[in-house]
């Protein structure tokens, strides 16, 4: 197989060397710089869809995705600046007035993706007032629970079930605000066919939107173990395909 | 195949010279929904109907045609006489406001060479005289369909002289000097496009896709072109398959307009037996198949990505780009895809050469632009003026005014991606960058007149409403703050707003538009923007010191 041309080009001033198919994200981690991300998880297709990854490019006032960008010759990358961070925190913040989540009563509570990112970034506040949706929550499976209130919509559960395990139980339905994730064709998680109780969804959850049943306050935790599990997964299938 | 064309263009000049008058009824959706159709029948009624012993056959004969144009006073009838073929705009008559009881009086008067005055449309107005037809040249005066008549007027020969006579790239040469630009509202080079997507690799397999799914609110232009002229789309991309290497197209055609997509059904399967479209194109080699796929009501398929992924059975949201569709498109192959207006300007200009049309409309923006005039303006309808033309020309002149007697206040154009212009401003010429100059975009041809009577808050409310329900929710700006906006924007209309909720909103705007991912996100807040830019005392004669009781509402609440 032909590989990608190699180029040099800077994050942060930094100079760094990479192959033309490599995401500004991969580069960025490969050499220890740090970019936020919630929809990104490695082993899975890019989404692009929750911008906390966006970054400034020299010579232009437009933001890019680091997830889904490659980067070109001689381009200059910063990964963080005011406008950047105020921009991350306003990300969460709406992520934080649109659902329901209150961290004291959550299974993920110290778990949590989203919880993470808001310390991480300084976001102590939300400016935007609370939307306060009536969400359900799906107990339907025997194994796992689904509470829509603290769901973000980084289609990671969706992505693992279709492109790892194969079963395509997740998908979307509706729109903006009023899209949902659901099981099969709008059923109860436990009226799913095509479910086969694997759990990878409740593992790459990124809050405790998906859990295990059982869990209370705090006590869910992700199997360390699977994420590795993960790429390894998607690698061996992308050498398949080569 | 010329011989062929020929022959039905005589058989069109005999049928029309057996006659005298022929009566062209308007069976658009407008006119139609104002019982066209019947009116059609009862001219029919009145022409073939039993009729007294021994009087002459009729002198007229009646069809069905495209839109007429002035779609507030339909349903509209012309009266061309025979002679005068063929026909401008001015030489002929047009009646207005047309019922089925004025049907057998229209017959009448013209039997006897009369026409019927209290209903006469006068044609010698601005509204007509000023408009340049390129893309509409045919609507109002063929029937839509019947391909022999579209023949009969010069059709598919363009196309049968690109695939005869031309190389592909003599006629993406010929685009390239036209200077047309991308109708569907973003304004890229339509010759650049094609060029872009003829260069991608040879052996791979591309496509051409119509984005005829026209969501903006007002916005009518593509629905009235479909209708009226179908076989004028069918014609420009076939050309632009042979062009660009491709033999499969695409019509994405929103589900809301049954009309354009029946005729387009009709007028695909009259292409197909008349060897303009299929296999072996006027006798080449040259293969081209067109689809028709249906919207599902969803705004965000007019993003070009999200209308791919919707084609291929996806649920229809945007990708970022690039990589763009011209390299990676529908089923991951090279794809064209241009808006039906766009579509609708190329046998024109390879009929008549790509510096004929670059000799109409301005430096930057060439050729003429169909926009849907809508809104508090006296004359509602579909016109199509040379690009360059002031705002004041479109909405005093072409439009008449208000009817109302309320001066006109702004225009909006570009739908909910674009921005209110101020009547002070109405001196801008009409093209590209003077738009975007002035925070909003030329978009794809709605122009919505607002009188005093429009509140602007009201107005901006109105398109994030909008842009609030489309959001596709794939990226959490646009899903997530267009909510945030339409809830800021109520709440300063209905006077419960702060100095501190208006520098949130004026935050909040460009957040939104830098961070989002694809147009509709990006794009959403111009409403808010130019109304703040230009009637910004609007928004503060609103805010109020101190939220009245908000505590105590929320309490309740």
């Amino acid at each position: 197989m032909k590989r990608a041309r190699v180029i040099t080009f800077k994050i942060d001033g930094q100079d760094i060397g990479a192959h033309e198919d490599e995401t500004i994200l991969e580069l960025a981690r490969q050499n220890g710089i740090y970019i936020p991300t919630l929809c990104f998880l490695e082993g899975l297709s890019q989404y692009g869809g929750c911008r906390l990854c966006v970054v400034e490019v020299k010579g232009t006032d437009r933001l890019f995705p680091a997830c889904t960008t490659y980067p070109i010759e001689g381009m200059e990358v910063f990964t963080d600046s005011d406008r950047l961070h105020g921009y991350r925190q306003d990300i969460l913040q709406f992520l934080f007035s649109e659902r329901n989540h209150v961290c004291s009563v959550c299974v993920s509570n110290g778990n949590c993706e989203l919880q993470g990112l808001a310390f991480s970034t300084g976001m102590d506040h939300v400016e935007v007032p609370y939307l306060n949706p009536q969400l359900d929550v799906d107990a339907s499976h025997p194994l796992f629970g689904l509470d829509h209130n603290r769901c973000v919509m980084c289609t990671r559960c969706v992505r693992v079930c279709d492109e790892i395990e194969g079963a395509h139980t997740w998908d979307v339905v509706g729109r903006g605000a009023d899209a949902r994730i659901v099981a099969d064709l709008n059923q109860p998680w436990g009226e799913a066919a095509s479910c086969t109780s694997c759990g990878k969804c409740v593992q790459v959850c990124p809050t405790g939107a998906l859990f295990r049943k059982g869990a209370s306050v705090a006590e869910m935790r992700k199997q360390a173990t699977f994420l590795p599990y993960l790429s390894q997964m998607r690698a061996g299938w992308q050498n398949e395909e080569k | 195949m010329i011989d062929r064309f020929e022959k039905i263009k005589r058989k069109e000049r005999e049928a029309a010279a057996g006659v005298d008058y022929t009566i062209g009824v308007c069976v658009a959706a407008s006119c139609l929904s104002l019982q066209g159709d019947k009116v059609l029948d009862a001219f029919q009624e009145g022409i073939e109907g039993p009729k007294e012993e021994g009087s002459p056959p009729s002198r007229c004969r009646a069809k069905g045609v495209g839109c007429l144009g002035l779609c507030s006073r339909g349903p509209l009838v012309s009266v061309t006489k025979q002679q005068d073929q063929p026909a401008d705009d001015q030489s002929r008559v047009l009646y207005q406001d047309v019922t089925v009881d004025d049907a057998p009086r229209i017959l009448e008067a013209h039997e006897a060479d009369k026409t019927v005055p209290d209903i006469l449309c006068p044609t010698d107005t601005p509204f007509f005289e000023r408009q340049i037809k390129i893309v509409l040249e045919n609507s109002g005066k063929i029937d839509p369909t019947r391909i022999e008549e579209y023949i009969a007027a010069d059709g598919y020969h363009a196309l049968l002289e690109a695939v005869t006579e031309m190389t592909p790239n003599q006629v993406i040469d010929e685009i390239v000097r036209s200077g047309l630009r991308g109708r569907g509202g973003g304004g890229y080079p339509t010759g650049l496009k094609w060029t872009t997507v003829a260069k991608a690799q040879e052996e791979k397999v591309k496509y051409v896709i119509c984005n005829a799914d026209e969501g903006d609110p007002g916005a009518f232009m593509d629905r009235s072109v479909l209708e009226s002229d179908p076989h004028r789309i069918i014609e420009g991309m076939t050309i632009a398959g042979y062009a660009v290497g491709a033999s499969r197209g695409y019509i994405y055609v929103r589900g809301e307009y049954p009309l354009a997509i029946g005729r387009l059904k009709k007028a695909i399967n009259q292409a197909r037996r008349q060897n303009v479209l299929g296999n072996g194109i006027c006798g080449t080699t040259f293969n081209f198949q067109i689809e028709i796929r249906l919207g599902a009501g969803a705004f965000v398929c007019g993003e070009e990505t999200a209308l791919i992924a919707s084609i291929e059975g996806k649920r229809g949201q945007p990708r970022p780009r690039p990589p763009y569709p011209a390299e990676l498109g529908l089923w991951h192959e090279p794809t064209l895809i241009n808006n039906v207006e766009t579509f609708a300007n190329i046998a024109p200009i390879i009929r008549n050469g790509g510096d004929w049309f670059a000799s109409y409309g301005t430096a930057t923006s060439n050729g003429t632009k169909v926009f849907a005039l809508a809104g508090s303006v006296a004359k509602n309808g579909l016109i199509e003026v040379p690009m360059g033309i002031t705002l004041h020309e479109i909405v005093e002149e072409l439009g008449g005014g208000t009817a109302n007697g309320h001066q006109i206040k702004a225009v909006q154009t570009g739908g909910p991606s674009g921005g209110c212009i101020p009547a002070s401003y109405f001196e801008t010429p009409v093209d590209y960058e003077s738009l975007k100059k002035l925070g909003s975009i030329m978009g794809s041809g709605g122009l919505i007149t607002m009188d005093e009577t429009s509140n602007m808050v009201d107005v901006a409310r109105y398109f994030m409403e909008f842009c609030m329900a489309e959001s596709c929710g794939k990226c959490v700006p646009c899903r997530v703050g267009t909510v945030h906006l339409h809830n800021l924007l109520d709440k300063i209309y209905n006077g419960k707003a702060t100095h501190k909720d208006l520098a949130l909103l004026e935050r909040l705007c460009s957040f939104v538009s830098e961070t989002s991912l694809c147009g509709l996100g990006q794009a959403a807040p111009n409403p808010i923007r130019s109304t703040l830019r230009f009637f910004r005392e609007e928004y503060l004669d609103l805010l109020v010191d101190e939220p009245v009781h908000a505590i105590s509402e929320e309490v309740a609440a």
